[in-house]
């Protein structure tokens, strides 16, 4: 009974290592020869390897790398080169955009900025090298390419976030800052300039995607989960043999809800499910600003921010009619 | 298990132990973090919009501990001779008793230096002797507190304030602030210079928003109103970064009054005043009274303090929410001492008040 609540896979059935199916087509082949690791195992497949790095693979750490460097020693300089000031400010320590007096300059100098749109530039450069990579990769096995679009998703997000929107507002200053905690102050500031990014509609459908998203995944991973004593995850006698663990799984969901999603169709819906969360999102963030500049007023407007008793009477602004 | 395996075996387990440490660390980091429960949340806005006081009870207990109002001396007779006829270079307080003026100075000595005595600002053998720097402050320090008396009742009402408000027996308050004393250029120019934000200090409650949001704002009258006033893009150019300045002093003034944000504010419309609390009216006043003390008071004092009691930048100390406040919504609860001191009721009143009252 236990087994099936244990988050760690409990038994490792060990073969030779496999090499993967033939490449088509390549002048990179993989490299590395595979071997097993027991903690890999606990959580996924033991066999480690053979890796396919190929040219965007390479390109794309190197630019990574640059980026990694680039925020990181502009970090670890803005606390003197102190190792031990590095390591306890971490996670507050930031590299900013240019300032909005700057705008959109090309090439600011690069202690007021210039840093920060190279590290932007680099790591741009190295997450679209990793999604080519992903997509060749996925052609050479000749499979969909829906990992790559997917990955575009949260990409597109990312840009917007760091390139378009900022470009569209005509200031670099607009763009989320690196590092950890500055990029959630970002947030947060963000949405108070904008008036409470509650009431963005593309804010809300993107907060339904991504609680439906886990929703859906926690209904899938448990239907597959209380199968597997079926042999939920045994392919090939799923698809010839009639009463078993897919068709329990599929019966269980008719009883509850009187309808049950297919083996593919289950996961069509947590694949748009997770793309339409930072699609959504990408939207809302583009639309700030550009096209509306106080959400809450906005809501407001079109009827779905309500009013509230006032509590206290009149509050009235006590600048009103004094320089402020 | 084959011996091919074994330093494999090594990884594996190093990366359990790697996964362990960070667990121990993560542990810490939230017991750091976060406070205690149970918080307690009381139901200010109308129900169901989220406007509620959060307390933390062992925290509400610390503060009412340390904000216990001292007795004050017994009255003196306003009658008889004037302060300023009996006593050389009486500069503010003339107009006074010698009883009330005797009583005051103690008081301040009490309130202020009470391990300095009188010879904190005196020169004990020559008490009208303006020798002792401390002196000359005190002086500029005692028509602050009338001035804030007479004239913010905006901003204190009828509660006032005393020496005690801020000094609570230390010569220097334990809250007050300097310009940003930190370096702005790193790695010889070359890389990222300071914006400002990114060094979690206390007064920010630890964040990364700006740690110095007390010159812009409580020494030079910057903009603290970022948020759009129109639904649709206008004229409003308010950048994210500002927004994040004025964050910055908005987490001073809940750390300094030990209130959330909706003790002013209706979440939902921050910049919104029909759905503000009156409280938010009595803190535009604070503001500007700190702005006024700032610039009239503490820096009018520039050539007066020695180095050492200044900032990095040689600016001295000056005055923010927390001096007064110290971490509560009312100074000392609300609990008025400068009643019996109408001689810090302001300059303007002392003077009918001490002929007529006392």
């Amino acid at each position: 009974m236990a087994q099936y609540q244990n988050i760690f896979t409990r038994i490792q059935v060990r073969g030779p290592a496999y090499a993967g199916v033939p490449l088509a087509t390549t002048g990179w082949t993989r490299t590395g020869k595979p071997f097993f690791l027991h903690t890999f195992g606990r959580l996924g497949d033991a066999q480690v390897g053979p890796i396919y790095l190929g040219v965007t693979g390479v390109m794309s750490l190197i630019c990574g790398f640059i980026a990694f460097e680039i925020i990181g020693l502009n970090m670890w300089a803005s606390v003197n080169w102190n190792v031990v000031e590095f390591i306890r400010q971490l996670p507050w320590l930031a590299l900013e955009p240019p300032s909005p007096a700057l705008g959109l300059t090309v090439m600011p100098p690069l202690a007021e900025g210039g840093w920060w749109l190279m590290a932007g530039f680099f790591l741009t450069a190295s997450i679209l090298l990793w999604w080519v990579r992903i997509y060749t990769r996925a052609r050479a096995l000749g499979m969909g390419t829906h990992v790559a679009w997917a990955f575009a998703a949260a990409i597109w997000l990312y840009l917007v976030l760091g390139f378009i929107r900022p470009i569209l507002m005509g200031s670099w200053g607009e763009a989320v800052p690196f590092g950890i905690f500055p990029h959630l102050d970002w947030t947060a500031s963000f949405s108070v300039r904008y008036g409470n990014l509650f009431y963005n509609p593309f804010h809300m459908l993107s907060i339904v995607f991504l609680y439906g998203a886990t929703l859906l995944f926690a209904m899938h991973s448990a239907t597959v989960l209380a199968t597997s004593r079926f042999g939920a995850e045994r392919e090939i006698e799923q698809i010839i043999d009639r009463g078993t663990a897919f068709e329990r799984g599929a019966l269980f969901w008719r009883w509850t809800m009187g309808f049950c999603a297919t083996a593919e169709s289950i996961h069509r819906w947590a694949w748009w499910f997770a793309v339409l969360c930072p699609i959504c999102g990408g939207i809302g963030i583009l639309l700030t600003g550009t096209v509306v500049d106080n959400w809450y007023l906005w809501g407001v407007k079109h009827g779905i921010a309500p009013p509230y008793p006032l509590m206290w009477g009149t509050i009235v602004d006590p600048a009103q009619g004094a320089p402020q | 298990m084959t011996p091919g395996f074994g330093p494999k075996l090594g990884i594996g387990q190093a990366l359990a132990g790697v996964a362990v440490v960070a667990a121990a660390l993560m542990t810490v980091a939230v017991v750091l973090t976060f406070d205690r429960p149970v918080p307690e949340t009381i139901q200010r806005g109308f129900r169901g919009v989220a406007m509620g006081l959060v307390y933390n009870p062992r925290e509400v207990k610390a503060y009412l501990a340390s904000n216990q109002v001292p007795a004050s001396l017994p009255q003196l007779p306003a009658a008889g001779p004037r302060a300023g006829a009996v006593y050389k270079n009486v500069q503010v307080l003339q107009n006074i008793s010698v009883g009330q003026f005797t009583r005051l100075m103690v008081s301040i000595t009490n309130w202020v230096a009470p391990q300095g005595g009188c010879a904190y600002c005196h020169n004990t053998a020559n008490m009208a002797e303006d020798s002792k720097y401390t002196k000359i402050v005190a002086r500029r320090m005692i028509q602050m507190v009338q001035h804030v008396n007479a004239d913010y009742k905006s901003h204190v009402q009828n509660v006032g304030v005393t020496c005690y408000t801020c000094h609570r027996g230390n010569p220097v308050p334990a809250n007050v602030w300097f310009t940003d004393p930190m370096p702005n250029h790193f790695g010889g120019g070359m890389a990222a210079t300071t914006t400002g934000e990114g060094h979690p200090t206390k007064a920010i409650n630890d964040s990364a928003l700006p740690y110095d949001p007390f010159t812009p704002f409580l020494e030079n009258a910057s903009n603290i109103r970022v948020q759009s006033e129109q639904a649709l893009p206008g004229t409003d150019r308010q950048s994210i970064v500002q927004t994040e300045w004025t964050y910055a002093l908005m987490i001073h003034f809940s750390q300094s009054l030990g209130v959330n944000c909706t003790y002013c504010h209706n979440s939902r419309a921050f910049g919104d005043w029909s759905q503000s609390t009156p409280q938010r009216v009595t803190a535009w006043y604070g503001i500007n009274m700190v702005r006024d003390l700032n610039d009239q008071y503490l820096n009018s004092l520039s050539d007066v303090f020695p180095p050492a009691r200044k900032g990095p930048h040689g600016d001295v100390a000056k005055v923010n929410c927390a001096t007064c406040h110290n971490g509560v919504y009312k100074p000392l609860f609300g609990v008025s001492m400068v009643q019996t001191f109408p001689s810090l009721q302001g300059p303007t009143t002392m003077a009918k008040t001490a002929s007529t009252t006392q």
